[in-house]
């Protein structure tokens, strides 16, 4: 530090590059174009499209969203399925669309966890000076997150159909499938972005969406029918959202879906995204 | 153009986290078209005055027109005319250079051909072409810095915030930095800079204010807050240490009670008001047989100008754990 004479630095000793940058420099800040700034749609695509570019380089990230459900499907058809329904085929046919709904509710907590961890990057300030929708980098993430979604639950078919799973609704009821199953997430989502903004750690982000994820996919008609459970349990599940969900992916498949059944389906993410999408925003604005 | 005189107009500006007074009451003037240098330690509060000047969190109290708009009604206008680099690097690790600035670009309305060209453009001009294509978490320190300050200038802003910008450089990046903050100056781009280094406000800055515990506590030109505080230090360093009592003996006797001993037990370190002097007191040791294994002027330290403007030495404040 203290070393012989280096008192201040000597500008700019290579000049020439430092000439050509000085120019390169005033002549980039003399082009002040200003094109006319995009509306929220657009910037909302402009983040799905950061979220694509993020898969790209660390497509890492895909790998459990692609392993999960392929464990799930296998191990429960052909752990509970001749037990439960008498035959393994029987059973996943079943079982196929509780699989699809639970996979892609789990997915939703990368939502939180993505968040938690990008949030706390220098980029966010950034976002935040500038002119643009507050909501779109968070809405435009979720907008990414459909790849993944929807990666997870064409496995989900892909595998059952090597097992032996049939559509009744053929592809177009597994087309509706896969857009409900977008919506249920997307509205669920929220509660996840809430905690993921709420919690210092990635991990605490896992633990607590666990606490809440667990029994709402467990204490449901995913596994079985719920007429042979006691009394109580049943009127739990009664309420349960992800419960709905499944029924309705189930009524999608056979093609018996009628309306009222999907609308029932999508109350709860609806009221959840006008509870938490405010909250999220909120926190988000809150953040320093 | 209604261009305002001031690019910056704050008063009585104040935050505070739960018990914490980040900043307690802040005035600032600053004239557009210059380089502003606010000076402080960890935690003094200089990121949270950037962060409430460039709408990224609003004040308890307080007044703040950036370029004549507030800051508290009139954000969005702001946030048009404004651009933040932050403390920590604002660009996003995992995508390349290039897609960074095209992003950015993109939200700011260059679709297509246009993004395209402006982002090669800004690659250009910051020496950052040969690495446009790799993840940023691959770049050094300085490349770093410098697509953050590009990610900046995709549409030219009025003014600029740039928040501690050679904190961790190396000097050399740091030499690039300062010619770039000058570039900007000279193409008439109002920025606020911040820095622990006196040095660095010293170079870049028209005028500093020196920030502690969220106050402004000395305000001025460079000159006139190294007249409050001395224009530099000479240290010192001795063949042998026991020379040291005896080079100290004769040092404070010309000078007064302004030598410090430091920690290696052959330096010293004398504050001067006067830089002229550092000639003839070395004449003078040299006259008493005193051997000097190396000498250096430089200016004083933050802790050092700290010392000079309150008596207290530079102390981490609590705001530094929660940046």
């Amino acid at each position: 530090m203290t070393d012989a004479l280096n008192t201040s630095p000597t500008p700019g000793s290579a000049t020439t590059p430092g000439n050509r940058q000085r120019d390169a420099l005033a002549k980039l800040m003399a082009d002040r174009a200003r094109p006319t700034l995009p509306g929220p749609m657009s910037n909302i695509l402009t983040f799905g499209w950061r979220a694509l570019l993020k898969i790209k380089h660390v497509p890492e990230q895909l790998f459990d969203v692609l392993v999960t459900p392929i464990m799930f499907t296998v191990m429960f058809t052909y752990l509970f399925g001749g037990a439960l329904a008498g035959s393994t085929d029987a059973y996943l046919n079943f079982l196929l669309p509780g699989i699809l709904a639970q996979t892609v509710v789990f997915t939703t907590i990368y939502t939180g966890m993505t968040l938690n961890t990008d949030i706390h990057k220098g980029i966010y300030d950034r976002f935040k000076s500038m002119p643009v929708w507050h909501p779109s980098p968070l809405v435009g993430a979720m907008a990414g997150d459909v790849i993944r979604y929807t990666a997870s639950a064409v496995i989900v078919f892909f595998i059952g159909m090597i097992m032996g799973y049939r559509s009744e609704a053929g592809l177009f009821g597994i087309i509706q499938a896969v857009l409900l199953l977008n919506l249920f997430a997307f509205g669920i989502s929220w509660v996840f972005t809430t905690i993921g903004l709420l919690m210092r750690t990635p991990g605490a982000v896992m633990t607590l969406s666990w606490l809440f994820l667990m029994p709402v996919t467990f204490a449901s008609n995913i596994f079985v029918d719920p007429a042979t459970m006691p009394g109580w349990l049943q009127s739990v599940i009664s309420v349960n959202p992800v419960a709905h969900l499944v029924t309705a992916l189930r009524a999608v498949l056979e093609g018996s879906a009628t309306l009222p059944v999907i609308a029932i389906a999508l109350i709860a993410p609806a009221i959840l995204l006008a509870i938490f999408g405010p909250v999220t925003m909120l926190l988000y604005r809150r953040q320093r | 153009m209604d261009a305002p005189q001031l690019a910056i107009e704050v008063t009585g500006l104040a935050k505070h986290f739960g018990k914490t007074r980040a900043v307690n009451g802040i005035d600032l003037r600053v004239r557009a078209g210059s380089v502003y240098g606010l000076l402080g330690p960890n935690g003094a509060g200089k990121t949270t005055t950037v962060r409430m000047l460039a709408t990224l969190i609003p004040p308890d109290s307080g007044n703040a027109h950036v370029l004549g708009l507030d800051v508290a009604t009139q954000a969005a206008e702001v946030r048009q005319r404004i651009s933040l680099t932050g403390q920590f690097a604002s660009v996003d690790e995992d995508l390349t250079g290039r897609e960074n600035l095209r992003l950015l670009a993109r939200l700011l309305g260059f679709h297509g051909r246009s993004g395209k060209a402006r982002a090669q453009q800004l690659l250009d001009a910051f020496d950052l072409s040969d690495a446009a294509d790799k993840q940023v978490k691959d770049y050094s320190g300085g490349m770093r810095r410098r697509l953050d300050i590009a990610s900046s200038l995709i549409v030219p802003p009025e003014l600029l915030f740039l928040d501690e910008p050679t904190t961790g450089l190396d000097p050399r990046s740091r030499n690039q930095v300062w010619d770039i903050v000058r570039s900007l100056a000279q193409a008439g781009t109002t920025v606020l800079l911040t820095t622990q280094y006196l040095e660095e406000a010293d170079q870049l800055a028209e005028r500093i204010a020196v920030i502690d515990h969220g106050r402004v506590i000395a305000e001025g030109t460079p000159a006139e807050l190294k007249r409050s505080v001395g224009s530099g230090v000479l240290r010192l360093r001795l063949v042998t240490p026991d020379d040291r009592p005896a080079a100290h003996q004769w040092l404070e006797q010309q000078l007064g009670s302004s030598v410090t001993l430091e920690a290696e037990p052959t330096s010293l370190s004398i504050q001067l008001s006067d830089t002229g002097r550092a000639a003839s007191l070395l004449s003078g040791l040299s006259n008493l047989g005193i051997a000097l294994a190396s000498f250096s002027m430089d200016q004083p330290s933050l802790d050092e100008v700290f010392l000079a403007l309150t008596g207290h030495h530079t102390e981490p404040a609590e705001e530094a754990l929660t940046p």
